[in-house]
């Protein structure tokens, strides 16, 4: 009995410590996937065009997710911290590199609205299968 | 990063995004969306991403929510699923 026990602990005490390290990897990952399925298989264009910005948003919060560092600070010089120890701040490169992904996130959805409002405009439905119907 | 408030920003986020994808009536869904955004952009502070963070919120909360508004008045307001 003490042995199963063990042998429990044995492999409930990692998967446990791993969930706390990496739960924002599993949401992102729930995130991701939840985006794939609008994209994929919802009928209506608009619900697709969110699916996208979902998987935009958990690309970029993996990087920013990536780029935590424990007992560190925001990238803003603090006197007291002072500059010899560079541990102490975050690292403000993934943050850089994804404030430009936000704003090119944003000139793809623009694109799409534009797009979506010439097929409406055209064929007067926004629903995926009738659309390709009327295309024929 | 504080535990429980990341999960709970995390749990309303992944909640939001189900919602609007469920939602038939796309104006409820672009109102949902923003909620998804303005909880992304409150994770990025937690993360102490402040930059991001508030031009994720500029942008999330404002701009694409305009143009999703606009989008859809330009086009139906109904979703067949």
């Amino acid at each position: 009995m003490t042995e199963l026990m063990e042998n429990y602990n044995g492999f409930l005490v990692p998967a446990i410590s791993f969930i706390q390290g990496y739960y924002a990897y599993l949401f992102l990952l729930a995130l991701f996937t939840i985006g794939l399925y609008a994209m994929m298989m919802k009928r209506n264009l608009m619900k697709k065009i969110m699916g996208m910005s979902f998987i935009q948003s958990a690309t970029i919060m993996f990087w920013i997710v990536a780029a935590y560092k424990e007992d560190a600070t925001v990238t803003v010089y603090h006197q007291p911290l002072g500059l010899e120890n560079p541990d102490l701040y975050l690292n403000p490169l993934p943050h850089t590199l994804m404030l430009t992904a936000i704003v090119v996130a944003v000139v793809t959805l623009g694109l799409s609205f534009a797009l979506i409002v010439a097929i409406y405009r055209r064929y007067q439905t926004l629903d995926e299968p009738l659309l390709l119907e009327r295309m024929q | 990063m504080h535990w429980l408030i990341e999960f709970t920003l995390f749990t309303v986020m992944i909640v939001a995004a189900l919602v609007a994808l469920g939602l038939r009536n796309l104006l409820a869904a672009v109102v949902t969306l923003n909620i998804f955004s303005f909880m992304v952009a409150s994770t990025m502070v937690s993360l102490g991403a402040i930059d991001v963070a508030f031009t994720e919120a500029v942008v999330g909360a404002g701009a694409v929510g305009v143009f999703n508004i606009v989008a859809i008045l330009l086009t139906s307001r109904k979703s067949l699923d």
